[in-house]
Protein backbone atom coordinates (compact mmCIF):
# COMPACT_ATOMS: atom_id res chain seq x y z
CA UNK A 1 0.00 0.00 0.00
CA UNK A 2 1.23 3.52 -0.76
CA UNK A 3 0.68 5.58 2.37
CA UNK A 4 1.58 9.04 1.06
CA UNK A 5 0.34 9.01 -2.54
CA UNK A 6 1.10 12.72 -3.00
CA UNK A 7 4.80 12.52 -2.27
CA UNK A 8 5.58 8.89 -3.11
CA UNK A 9 4.16 9.03 -6.65
CA UNK A 10 4.91 12.69 -7.43
CA UNK A 11 6.03 13.35 -11.02
CA UNK A 12 9.85 13.70 -11.13
CA UNK A 13 9.76 17.35 -12.23
CA UNK A 14 7.63 18.45 -9.28
CA UNK A 15 9.64 16.25 -6.93
CA UNK A 16 12.94 17.76 -8.06
CA UNK A 17 11.63 21.29 -7.53
CA UNK A 18 10.74 20.40 -3.94
CA UNK A 19 14.11 18.69 -3.41
CA UNK A 20 16.00 21.78 -4.57
CA UNK A 21 13.93 24.10 -2.39
CA UNK A 22 14.45 21.90 0.66
CA UNK A 23 18.17 21.51 -0.06
CA UNK A 24 18.68 25.26 -0.21
CA UNK A 25 16.85 25.78 3.07
CA UNK A 26 18.98 23.07 4.72
CA UNK A 27 22.22 24.62 3.44
CA UNK A 28 21.22 28.05 4.80
CA UNK A 29 20.61 26.53 8.22
CA UNK A 30 23.76 24.43 8.51
CA UNK A 31 25.90 27.31 7.21
CA UNK A 32 24.51 29.53 9.94
CA UNK A 33 24.46 26.96 12.76
CA UNK A 34 27.18 24.31 12.37
CA UNK A 35 30.79 25.54 12.54
CA UNK A 36 32.04 22.37 10.83
CA UNK A 37 29.96 22.99 7.69
CA UNK A 38 30.68 26.72 7.60
CA UNK A 39 34.39 25.88 7.65
CA UNK A 40 33.92 23.31 4.85
CA UNK A 41 32.17 25.94 2.71
CA UNK A 42 34.71 28.63 3.45
CA UNK A 43 37.66 26.39 2.65
CA UNK A 44 36.10 25.73 -0.75
CA UNK A 45 35.16 29.36 -1.32
CA UNK A 46 31.46 28.66 -1.63
CA UNK A 47 28.34 29.88 0.14
CA UNK A 48 24.85 28.39 0.11
CA UNK A 49 23.98 30.92 -2.63
CA UNK A 50 26.33 29.11 -5.01
CA UNK A 51 24.10 26.06 -4.97
CA UNK A 52 21.40 26.89 -7.48
CA UNK A 53 20.67 23.47 -8.95
CA UNK A 54 20.90 19.84 -7.88
CA UNK A 55 23.94 19.58 -10.16
CA UNK A 56 25.71 22.13 -7.95
CA UNK A 57 25.54 19.76 -4.99
CA UNK A 58 28.80 18.14 -6.05
CA UNK A 59 30.64 21.39 -5.34
CA UNK A 60 30.17 20.79 -1.62
CA UNK A 61 32.80 18.59 0.08
CA UNK A 62 31.87 15.20 1.60
CA UNK A 63 31.19 14.57 5.26
CA UNK A 64 32.74 11.40 6.68
CA UNK A 65 32.28 9.27 9.76
CA UNK A 66 35.58 10.68 11.04
CA UNK A 67 34.13 14.21 10.80
CA UNK A 68 31.22 13.09 12.98
CA UNK A 69 33.61 11.54 15.49
CA UNK A 70 35.77 14.66 15.57
CA UNK A 71 32.68 16.60 16.60
CA UNK A 72 31.65 14.11 19.28
CA UNK A 73 29.21 14.29 20.94
CA UNK A 74 27.00 17.23 19.89
CA UNK A 75 29.22 19.34 17.64
CA UNK A 76 27.25 18.60 14.45
CA UNK A 77 23.86 19.54 15.92
CA UNK A 78 22.16 22.39 14.09
CA UNK A 79 19.72 23.42 16.85
CA UNK A 80 20.18 24.35 20.52
CA UNK A 81 20.06 21.37 22.89
CA UNK A 82 16.75 22.52 24.36
CA UNK A 83 15.14 21.77 21.00
CA UNK A 84 16.55 18.24 20.93
CA UNK A 85 14.04 15.68 22.23
CA UNK A 86 15.86 12.42 21.43
CA UNK A 87 19.46 11.21 21.22
CA UNK A 88 20.62 7.96 19.60
CA UNK A 89 24.14 6.63 19.11
CA UNK A 90 25.67 4.03 16.86
CA UNK A 91 27.69 1.28 18.47
CA UNK A 92 31.30 2.33 18.65
CA UNK A 93 32.85 -0.95 17.57
CA UNK A 94 35.80 0.96 16.22
CA UNK A 95 36.57 4.03 18.30
CA UNK A 96 34.12 6.77 19.22
CA UNK A 97 30.38 6.14 18.75
CA UNK A 98 28.44 8.48 16.47
CA UNK A 99 25.82 10.55 18.27
CA UNK A 100 22.70 11.86 16.52
CA UNK A 101 19.87 14.09 17.74
CA UNK A 102 16.23 14.69 16.80
CA UNK A 103 13.86 17.61 17.30
CA UNK A 104 10.19 16.84 17.92
CA UNK A 105 9.58 17.46 14.24
CA UNK A 106 12.44 15.09 13.27
CA UNK A 107 10.88 12.35 15.42
CA UNK A 108 7.58 12.94 13.67
CA UNK A 109 9.20 12.95 10.19
CA UNK A 110 10.97 9.71 11.04
CA UNK A 111 7.74 8.09 12.20
CA UNK A 112 6.04 9.20 8.94
CA UNK A 113 8.83 7.67 6.86
CA UNK A 114 8.80 4.45 8.87
CA UNK A 115 5.01 4.25 8.51
CA UNK A 116 5.45 4.66 4.75
CA UNK A 117 8.12 1.94 4.84
CA UNK A 118 5.99 -0.54 6.77
CA UNK A 119 3.11 0.08 4.36
CA UNK A 120 5.39 -0.45 1.36
CA UNK A 121 6.51 -3.71 2.96
CA UNK A 122 2.95 -5.00 3.30
CA UNK A 123 1.78 -3.72 6.70
CA UNK A 124 -1.60 -2.09 7.34
CA UNK A 125 -3.33 -0.78 10.45
CA UNK A 126 -4.95 -4.20 10.83
CA UNK A 127 -1.58 -5.89 11.42
CA UNK A 128 0.27 -6.98 14.54
CA UNK A 129 3.97 -6.21 14.22
CA UNK A 130 6.53 -8.37 16.05
CA UNK A 131 9.44 -5.95 16.33
CA UNK A 132 12.61 -7.89 17.13
CA UNK A 133 15.01 -5.04 16.40
CA UNK A 134 16.94 -3.99 19.49
CA UNK A 135 15.50 -1.08 21.48
CA UNK A 136 17.92 1.41 22.93
CA UNK A 137 20.63 3.66 21.56
CA UNK A 138 20.42 1.70 18.29
CA UNK A 139 17.79 3.32 16.03
CA UNK A 140 16.29 0.02 14.78
CA UNK A 141 13.84 -0.79 17.56
CA UNK A 142 12.41 2.64 18.29
CA UNK A 143 12.41 3.63 14.61
CA UNK A 144 10.16 0.73 13.65
CA UNK A 145 8.11 1.20 16.81
CA UNK A 146 7.13 4.83 16.16
CA UNK A 147 6.38 4.04 12.51
CA UNK A 148 4.14 1.14 13.48
CA UNK A 149 2.19 3.32 15.89
CA UNK A 150 1.91 6.10 13.28
CA UNK A 151 0.57 3.55 10.82
CA UNK A 152 -1.96 2.47 13.42
CA UNK A 153 -0.80 -1.14 13.58
CA UNK A 154 -0.37 -2.99 16.88
CA UNK A 155 3.29 -3.27 17.77
CA UNK A 156 4.88 -5.83 20.10
CA UNK A 157 8.11 -4.20 21.36
CA UNK A 158 9.80 -7.54 21.92
CA UNK A 159 13.31 -6.23 21.05
CA UNK A 160 16.26 -8.60 20.50
CA UNK A 161 17.20 -11.65 22.55
CA UNK A 162 15.36 -14.22 24.67
CA UNK A 163 14.52 -16.10 21.50
CA UNK A 164 12.52 -18.89 23.10
CA UNK A 165 10.16 -16.41 24.69
CA UNK A 166 9.81 -14.70 21.29
CA UNK A 167 8.64 -17.97 19.76
CA UNK A 168 6.03 -18.37 22.50
CA UNK A 169 4.82 -14.81 21.86
CA UNK A 170 4.59 -15.54 18.14
CA UNK A 171 2.46 -18.58 18.88
CA UNK A 172 0.21 -16.86 21.41
CA UNK A 173 -0.17 -13.31 20.02
CA UNK A 174 -0.28 -14.27 16.34
CA UNK A 175 1.75 -11.38 14.88
CA UNK A 176 1.38 -10.94 11.09
CA UNK A 177 4.49 -8.83 10.37
CA UNK A 178 8.04 -9.60 11.50
CA UNK A 179 10.69 -6.90 11.71
CA UNK A 180 14.24 -8.09 12.50
CA UNK A 181 17.74 -8.40 11.12
CA UNK A 182 17.81 -11.15 8.46
CA UNK A 183 20.27 -13.25 10.47
CA UNK A 184 18.04 -13.00 13.53
CA UNK A 185 15.08 -14.09 11.39
CA UNK A 186 17.00 -17.25 10.47
CA UNK A 187 17.99 -17.71 14.11
CA UNK A 188 14.29 -17.51 15.06
CA UNK A 189 13.48 -20.24 12.54
CA UNK A 190 16.23 -22.48 13.97
CA UNK A 191 15.03 -22.07 17.53
CA UNK A 192 11.39 -22.56 16.44
CA UNK A 193 12.51 -25.79 14.80
CA UNK A 194 14.24 -26.90 17.99
CA UNK A 195 11.06 -26.13 19.92
CA UNK A 196 8.92 -28.05 17.44
CA UNK A 197 7.09 -24.89 16.29
CA UNK A 198 6.36 -24.65 12.57
CA UNK A 199 6.08 -21.25 10.88
CA UNK A 200 3.29 -22.78 8.81
CA UNK A 201 1.15 -22.62 11.92
CA UNK A 202 2.06 -19.00 12.67
CA UNK A 203 0.29 -16.03 11.08
CA UNK A 204 3.15 -14.12 9.45
CA UNK A 205 2.48 -12.59 6.01
CA UNK A 206 5.33 -10.11 5.57
CA UNK A 207 8.80 -9.63 7.03
CA UNK A 208 10.81 -6.42 6.86
CA UNK A 209 14.49 -7.12 7.29
CA UNK A 210 17.54 -4.87 7.38
CA UNK A 211 20.42 -3.38 9.40
CA UNK A 212 22.91 -5.78 7.81
CA UNK A 213 23.74 -6.80 4.25
CA UNK A 214 21.92 -9.87 2.94
CA UNK A 215 21.43 -11.53 -0.41
CA UNK A 216 18.70 -12.56 -2.81
CA UNK A 217 19.41 -16.19 -1.92
CA UNK A 218 19.04 -15.46 1.76
CA UNK A 219 15.64 -13.90 0.93
CA UNK A 220 14.49 -17.17 -0.67
CA UNK A 221 15.76 -19.08 2.32
CA UNK A 222 13.94 -16.80 4.79
CA UNK A 223 10.72 -16.76 2.75
CA UNK A 224 10.69 -20.53 2.61
CA UNK A 225 11.61 -21.14 6.25
CA UNK A 226 9.44 -18.41 7.75
CA UNK A 227 6.55 -18.71 5.27
CA UNK A 228 6.29 -14.98 4.54
CA UNK A 229 7.14 -12.36 1.91
CA UNK A 230 10.47 -10.76 2.82
CA UNK A 231 11.45 -7.19 1.89
CA UNK A 232 14.63 -5.23 2.48
CA UNK A 233 14.71 -2.01 4.50
CA UNK A 234 17.61 0.42 4.66
CA UNK A 235 18.64 3.17 6.97
CA UNK A 236 21.41 4.44 9.16
CA UNK A 237 21.32 6.57 12.26
CA UNK A 238 23.47 9.31 10.73
CA UNK A 239 20.79 9.90 8.08
CA UNK A 240 17.73 9.23 10.30
CA UNK A 241 17.62 5.51 11.17
CA UNK A 242 15.53 2.83 9.45
CA UNK A 243 13.13 4.32 6.91
CA UNK A 244 15.58 5.92 4.49
CA UNK A 245 14.69 3.39 1.80
CA UNK A 246 12.32 0.44 1.50
CA UNK A 247 11.55 -2.27 -0.99
CA UNK A 248 7.96 -2.48 -2.18
CA UNK A 249 6.45 -5.94 -1.87
CA UNK A 250 4.96 -5.59 -5.37
CA UNK A 251 8.36 -5.60 -7.11
CA UNK A 252 10.85 -6.77 -4.42
CA UNK A 253 13.52 -5.38 -6.67
CA UNK A 254 15.48 -2.57 -5.07
CA UNK A 255 14.62 -0.10 -2.32
CA UNK A 256 12.80 3.18 -3.01
CA UNK A 257 14.73 6.04 -1.41
CA UNK A 258 12.43 8.67 0.06
CA UNK A 259 13.82 11.42 -2.12
CA UNK A 260 11.53 14.10 -0.74
CA UNK A 261 13.75 13.82 2.40
CA UNK A 262 17.11 12.43 1.28
CA UNK A 263 19.25 13.05 -1.81
CA UNK A 264 21.26 9.96 -2.80
CA UNK A 265 24.46 9.98 -4.85
CA UNK A 266 26.80 7.17 -5.86
CA UNK A 267 30.50 7.99 -5.88
CA UNK A 268 33.69 6.23 -6.79
CA UNK A 269 35.26 5.62 -3.34
CA UNK A 270 38.90 6.47 -4.14
CA UNK A 271 38.31 9.55 -6.33
CA UNK A 272 35.01 10.88 -4.98
CA UNK A 273 33.67 11.32 -8.53
CA UNK A 274 29.88 11.13 -8.85
CA UNK A 275 28.91 8.05 -10.88
CA UNK A 276 25.92 7.84 -13.23
CA UNK A 277 22.80 5.79 -12.48
CA UNK A 278 23.45 2.06 -12.68
CA UNK A 279 27.10 2.16 -11.69
CA UNK A 280 28.25 0.60 -8.43
CA UNK A 281 30.01 2.68 -5.81
CA UNK A 282 29.66 4.22 -2.37
CA UNK A 283 26.26 5.58 -1.39
CA UNK A 284 26.24 9.22 -0.23
CA UNK A 285 23.29 11.02 1.40
CA UNK A 286 22.24 14.60 1.95
CA UNK A 287 19.28 15.13 4.28
CA UNK A 288 16.93 17.97 3.27
CA UNK A 289 14.27 18.05 5.99
CA UNK A 290 16.10 17.18 9.18
CA UNK A 291 16.45 19.88 11.83
CA UNK A 292 18.68 18.67 14.67
CA UNK A 293 21.22 16.62 12.77
CA UNK A 294 21.34 17.32 9.04
CA UNK A 295 24.12 15.67 7.08
CA UNK A 296 25.54 16.99 3.84
CA UNK A 297 27.01 14.54 1.33
CA UNK A 298 27.57 11.95 4.05
CA UNK A 299 29.61 8.96 2.93
CA UNK A 300 27.74 5.87 4.17
CA UNK A 301 30.51 3.37 3.25
CA UNK A 302 27.74 1.17 1.81
CA UNK A 303 28.32 -0.20 -1.68
CA UNK A 304 25.35 -0.18 -4.07
CA UNK A 305 23.95 1.35 -7.27
CA UNK A 306 20.87 3.43 -8.14
CA UNK A 307 18.09 2.41 -10.50
CA UNK A 308 15.85 5.19 -11.94
CA UNK A 309 13.54 2.82 -13.90
CA UNK A 310 9.83 3.30 -13.19
CA UNK A 311 8.53 0.70 -10.71
CA UNK A 312 5.35 -1.31 -11.03
CA UNK A 313 4.20 -0.17 -7.59
CA UNK A 314 3.76 3.37 -8.95
CA UNK A 315 6.33 5.09 -6.74
CA UNK A 316 8.47 7.61 -8.61
CA UNK A 317 11.34 7.59 -6.11
CA UNK A 318 14.62 6.15 -7.34
CA UNK A 319 15.56 2.66 -6.15
CA UNK A 320 18.87 1.62 -4.63
CA UNK A 321 19.91 -1.95 -5.22
CA UNK A 322 20.71 -4.23 -2.32
CA UNK A 323 23.78 -3.11 -0.40
CA UNK A 324 26.41 -5.56 -1.63
CA UNK A 325 29.06 -4.70 0.95
CA UNK A 326 30.74 -1.99 2.97
CA UNK A 327 33.78 -0.08 1.89
CA UNK A 328 35.24 -1.01 5.30
CA UNK A 329 34.02 -4.67 5.26
CA UNK A 330 35.89 -5.10 2.07
CA UNK A 331 38.74 -7.53 2.58
CA UNK A 332 41.69 -7.23 0.29
CA UNK A 333 43.13 -10.73 -0.04
CA UNK A 334 46.22 -11.07 -2.21
CA UNK A 335 45.12 -7.94 -4.06
CA UNK A 336 41.55 -9.12 -4.68
CA UNK A 337 38.57 -7.21 -3.24
CA UNK A 338 36.35 -9.65 -1.35
CA UNK A 339 32.99 -8.84 0.27
CA UNK A 340 31.55 -11.39 2.71
CA UNK A 341 28.22 -11.05 0.88
CA UNK A 342 29.81 -12.42 -2.28
CA UNK A 343 30.88 -15.59 -0.45
CA UNK A 344 27.35 -15.86 0.87
CA UNK A 345 25.95 -15.70 -2.67
CA UNK A 346 28.30 -18.47 -3.77
CA UNK A 347 27.17 -20.72 -0.93
CA UNK A 348 23.50 -20.01 -1.40
CA UNK A 349 23.66 -20.81 -5.09
CA UNK A 350 24.75 -24.32 -4.20
CA UNK A 351 21.90 -26.69 -3.46
CA UNK A 352 21.36 -27.50 0.18
CA UNK A 353 24.30 -25.50 1.52
CA UNK A 354 23.12 -23.32 4.38
CA UNK A 355 24.22 -19.70 4.66
CA UNK A 356 26.11 -20.24 7.90
CA UNK A 357 29.67 -19.33 7.12
CA UNK A 358 32.65 -17.44 8.44
CA UNK A 359 35.69 -16.04 6.71
CA UNK A 360 39.01 -16.33 8.50
CA UNK A 361 41.91 -14.39 7.06
CA UNK A 362 45.46 -15.16 8.12
CA UNK A 363 48.89 -14.12 6.97
CA UNK A 364 51.40 -16.94 6.64
CA UNK A 365 54.90 -16.18 5.38
CA UNK A 366 53.73 -12.76 4.19
CA UNK A 367 50.98 -14.41 2.14
CA UNK A 368 47.30 -13.86 2.88
CA UNK A 369 45.20 -16.98 3.22
CA UNK A 370 41.42 -17.16 3.24
CA UNK A 371 39.63 -19.96 5.06
CA UNK A 372 35.88 -20.29 4.61
CA UNK A 373 34.17 -22.24 7.38
CA UNK A 374 30.84 -23.73 6.34
CA UNK A 375 28.48 -25.52 8.70
CA UNK A 376 27.40 -29.02 7.73
CA UNK A 377 23.63 -29.33 7.92
CA UNK A 378 21.69 -32.54 7.40
CA UNK A 379 21.03 -31.85 3.74
CA UNK A 380 24.69 -31.87 2.76
CA UNK A 381 25.94 -34.43 5.26
CA UNK A 382 27.02 -37.82 3.94
CA UNK A 383 28.33 -40.93 5.68
CA UNK A 384 31.02 -41.04 3.02
CA UNK A 385 34.11 -38.91 3.56
CA UNK A 386 34.78 -38.59 -0.17
CA UNK A 387 31.40 -36.89 -0.73
CA UNK A 388 32.20 -34.32 1.93
CA UNK A 389 35.64 -33.77 0.45
CA UNK A 390 34.04 -33.32 -2.98
CA UNK A 391 31.78 -30.71 -1.46
CA UNK A 392 34.77 -28.84 0.01
CA UNK A 393 36.46 -28.84 -3.37
CA UNK A 394 33.30 -27.70 -5.14
CA UNK A 395 32.79 -24.77 -2.77
CA UNK A 396 36.45 -23.77 -3.15
CA UNK A 397 36.16 -23.96 -6.92
CA UNK A 398 33.00 -21.85 -7.01
CA UNK A 399 34.64 -19.22 -4.80
CA UNK A 400 37.66 -19.19 -7.08
CA UNK A 401 35.48 -18.93 -10.21
CA UNK A 402 33.25 -16.22 -8.83
CA UNK A 403 35.69 -14.11 -6.82
CA UNK A 404 39.05 -14.98 -8.30
CA UNK A 405 40.53 -15.81 -4.92
CA UNK A 406 41.69 -19.18 -3.61
CA UNK A 407 40.13 -20.30 -0.37
CA UNK A 408 40.51 -23.28 1.90
CA UNK A 409 37.09 -24.64 2.78
CA UNK A 410 36.63 -26.08 6.24
CA UNK A 411 33.49 -27.99 7.13
CA UNK A 412 32.24 -27.23 10.61
CA UNK A 413 29.67 -28.65 13.00
CA UNK A 414 26.24 -26.99 13.16
CA UNK A 415 26.07 -23.83 15.28
CA UNK A 416 29.84 -23.87 15.76
CA UNK A 417 30.17 -20.51 14.01
CA UNK A 418 29.65 -17.70 16.46
CA UNK A 419 26.36 -15.91 16.06
CA UNK A 420 25.35 -13.31 18.52
CA UNK A 421 21.59 -13.00 18.86
CA UNK A 422 21.52 -10.09 16.44
CA UNK A 423 24.32 -10.43 13.94
CA UNK A 424 26.50 -13.28 12.80
CA UNK A 425 30.26 -12.95 13.11
CA UNK A 426 31.19 -13.24 9.44
CA UNK A 427 34.81 -12.21 9.38
CA UNK A 428 37.81 -12.91 11.56
CA UNK A 429 40.85 -11.11 10.29
CA UNK A 430 43.97 -12.37 12.06
CA UNK A 431 46.38 -10.39 9.93
CA UNK A 432 48.61 -8.05 11.86
CA UNK A 433 49.06 -5.25 9.40
CA UNK B 1 18.53 -57.84 5.09
CA UNK B 2 19.49 -54.25 5.60
CA UNK B 3 20.66 -52.79 8.88
CA UNK B 4 20.45 -49.09 9.63
CA UNK B 5 23.64 -47.29 10.52
CA UNK B 6 23.78 -43.79 11.95
CA UNK B 7 26.58 -41.40 11.10
CA UNK B 8 27.69 -38.25 12.86
CA UNK B 9 29.69 -35.29 11.55
CA UNK B 10 32.62 -34.38 13.82
CA UNK B 11 35.15 -31.61 13.66
CA UNK B 12 38.66 -32.82 14.38
CA UNK B 13 38.78 -31.55 17.91
CA UNK B 14 40.16 -33.37 20.94
CA UNK B 15 37.49 -35.08 22.98
CA UNK B 16 34.70 -34.81 20.41
CA UNK B 17 34.38 -38.59 19.99
CA UNK B 18 34.22 -39.04 23.76
CA UNK B 19 31.38 -36.49 23.86
CA UNK B 20 29.36 -38.62 21.44
CA UNK B 21 29.91 -41.80 23.44
CA UNK B 22 29.02 -39.93 26.64
CA UNK B 23 25.76 -38.64 25.12
CA UNK B 24 24.85 -42.16 24.01
CA UNK B 25 25.73 -43.65 27.39
CA UNK B 26 23.60 -40.99 29.07
CA UNK B 27 20.70 -41.91 26.76
CA UNK B 28 21.17 -45.57 27.67
CA UNK B 29 22.11 -46.50 24.11
CA UNK B 30 24.39 -49.47 23.55
CA UNK B 31 27.02 -49.16 20.80
CA UNK B 32 27.27 -52.44 18.80
CA UNK B 33 29.86 -51.33 16.27
CA UNK B 34 31.73 -48.12 15.58
CA UNK B 35 34.19 -46.78 13.03
CA UNK B 36 35.66 -43.33 12.54
CA UNK B 37 36.77 -42.15 9.12
CA UNK B 38 38.64 -38.89 9.28
CA UNK B 39 40.60 -36.34 7.31
CA UNK B 40 42.88 -33.67 8.73
CA UNK B 41 39.86 -31.39 9.29
CA UNK B 42 36.83 -33.49 10.03
CA UNK B 43 35.61 -37.00 10.67
CA UNK B 44 32.54 -39.10 10.05
CA UNK B 45 31.63 -41.43 12.88
CA UNK B 46 29.60 -44.49 11.88
CA UNK B 47 27.67 -46.41 14.47
CA UNK B 48 25.46 -49.42 14.83
CA UNK B 49 23.48 -49.11 18.05
CA UNK B 50 20.70 -50.98 19.76
CA UNK B 51 18.21 -48.09 19.59
CA UNK B 52 18.49 -45.79 16.57
CA UNK B 53 15.59 -43.48 17.38
CA UNK B 54 16.86 -42.68 20.88
CA UNK B 55 20.45 -42.28 19.67
CA UNK B 56 19.49 -39.90 16.83
CA UNK B 57 17.27 -37.80 19.07
CA UNK B 58 19.93 -37.54 21.78
CA UNK B 59 22.66 -36.51 19.32
CA UNK B 60 20.50 -34.00 17.43
CA UNK B 61 19.42 -32.52 20.70
CA UNK B 62 23.08 -31.78 21.42
CA UNK B 63 23.45 -30.06 18.06
CA UNK B 64 25.15 -32.81 16.05
CA UNK B 65 24.43 -33.39 12.38
CA UNK B 66 23.23 -36.98 12.11
CA UNK B 67 22.58 -39.10 9.03
CA UNK B 68 21.13 -42.58 8.47
CA UNK B 69 22.35 -45.12 5.93
CA UNK B 70 21.46 -48.68 5.11
CA UNK B 71 24.34 -51.13 5.48
CA UNK B 72 24.71 -54.91 5.41
CA UNK B 73 25.99 -57.10 8.26
CA UNK B 74 27.77 -60.19 7.01
CA UNK B 75 29.09 -63.24 8.86
CA UNK B 76 32.73 -63.85 8.11
CA UNK B 77 34.29 -67.22 8.84
CA UNK B 78 36.87 -66.79 11.57
CA UNK B 79 39.71 -68.45 9.72
CA UNK B 80 42.48 -67.39 7.28
CA UNK B 81 41.01 -66.25 3.99
CA UNK B 82 37.51 -65.80 5.43
CA UNK B 83 37.23 -62.12 4.53
CA UNK B 84 39.17 -62.56 1.33
CA UNK B 85 36.62 -65.00 0.01
CA UNK B 86 33.81 -62.49 0.44
CA UNK B 87 35.74 -59.59 -1.07
CA UNK B 88 36.69 -61.80 -3.98
CA UNK B 89 33.05 -62.66 -4.71
CA UNK B 90 32.15 -58.98 -4.70
CA UNK B 91 35.17 -58.04 -6.80
CA UNK B 92 34.42 -60.68 -9.42
CA UNK B 93 30.88 -59.30 -9.74
CA UNK B 94 32.16 -55.74 -10.00
CA UNK B 95 30.43 -54.57 -6.80
CA UNK B 96 32.15 -51.74 -5.00
CA UNK B 97 32.60 -51.68 -1.23
CA UNK B 98 32.39 -48.08 -0.11
CA UNK B 99 33.75 -49.00 3.31
CA UNK B 100 33.55 -51.71 5.95
CA UNK B 101 34.30 -52.25 9.60
CA UNK B 102 34.12 -54.97 12.23
CA UNK B 103 31.38 -55.70 14.70
CA UNK B 104 32.20 -55.83 18.39
CA UNK B 105 30.57 -59.17 19.16
CA UNK B 106 30.83 -62.43 17.30
CA UNK B 107 28.11 -64.66 15.98
CA UNK B 108 28.98 -68.08 17.29
CA UNK B 109 32.47 -68.72 16.04
CA UNK B 110 32.21 -66.23 13.21
CA UNK B 111 33.14 -62.55 13.03
CA UNK B 112 30.66 -59.97 11.75
CA UNK B 113 31.56 -57.23 9.31
CA UNK B 114 29.48 -54.21 8.36
CA UNK B 115 29.56 -53.39 4.62
CA UNK B 116 28.45 -50.20 2.92
CA UNK B 117 27.54 -50.77 -0.75
CA UNK B 118 26.31 -48.34 -3.36
CA UNK B 119 24.09 -51.07 -4.84
CA UNK B 120 22.90 -52.80 -1.73
CA UNK B 121 20.23 -55.17 -3.14
CA UNK B 122 22.52 -56.53 -5.78
CA UNK B 123 25.25 -57.14 -3.21
CA UNK B 124 22.92 -58.97 -0.81
CA UNK B 125 21.58 -61.18 -3.60
CA UNK B 126 25.09 -62.03 -4.73
CA UNK B 127 26.35 -62.87 -1.24
CA UNK B 128 23.39 -65.08 -0.46
CA UNK B 129 23.75 -66.87 -3.78
CA UNK B 130 27.30 -67.69 -2.69
CA UNK B 131 26.20 -69.01 0.69
CA UNK B 132 27.54 -66.07 2.63
CA UNK B 133 25.35 -65.43 5.66
CA UNK B 134 23.77 -61.98 5.68
CA UNK B 135 22.36 -61.15 9.10
CA UNK B 136 18.82 -59.78 9.43
CA UNK B 137 18.65 -56.09 10.30
CA UNK B 138 16.52 -56.65 13.37
CA UNK B 139 18.99 -59.22 14.68
CA UNK B 140 21.97 -56.92 14.24
CA UNK B 141 20.79 -54.42 16.85
CA UNK B 142 20.42 -57.07 19.52
CA UNK B 143 23.37 -59.37 18.86
ZN1 LIG C 1 8.21 -0.19 -6.19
Amino acid sequence: MILDIGFETMPREDLEAIILRRLKATLERIYANVPFYRKQFEENNITPDDIQSLEDLKRIPFTTKEDLRDNYPFGMFSVPMNNVVRIHASSGTTGQPTVVGYTARDVSTWADLMARSLAAGGATREDIIHNAYGYGLFTGGLGIHYGAEKLGASVIPVSGGNTKRQIVIMKDFGPTILTATPSYALHLSEIADDMGVSFENLKFKYGIFGAEPWSENMREDIEQKLQLTAVDIYGLSEVIGPGVAIECYEAKKGLHIFEDHFIPEIIDPPTGDVLPYGETGELVFTTITKEAFPVIRYRTRDITSLNPEPCKCGRTHVRMNRVSGRTDDMLIIRGVNVFPSQIESVLMEMDDVEPHYQLVVDREDKLDTLTVKVEVGERIFSDEVKHLQDLERKIAKNIKDYLGVSAKVLLAEPKSIARSEGKAVRVIDNRKI
Amino acid sequence: MRAEQISVFLENKAGRLAEVTAILAEANVNIRALALADTSDFGVLRLIVNDNATAVAALKNQGFTVGKTDVVAVEVEDKPGGLHRILDILHQAGINVEYMYAFVTQSGNNAIMIFRFESIDEAVKLLEANNVKVINGSEVYTL
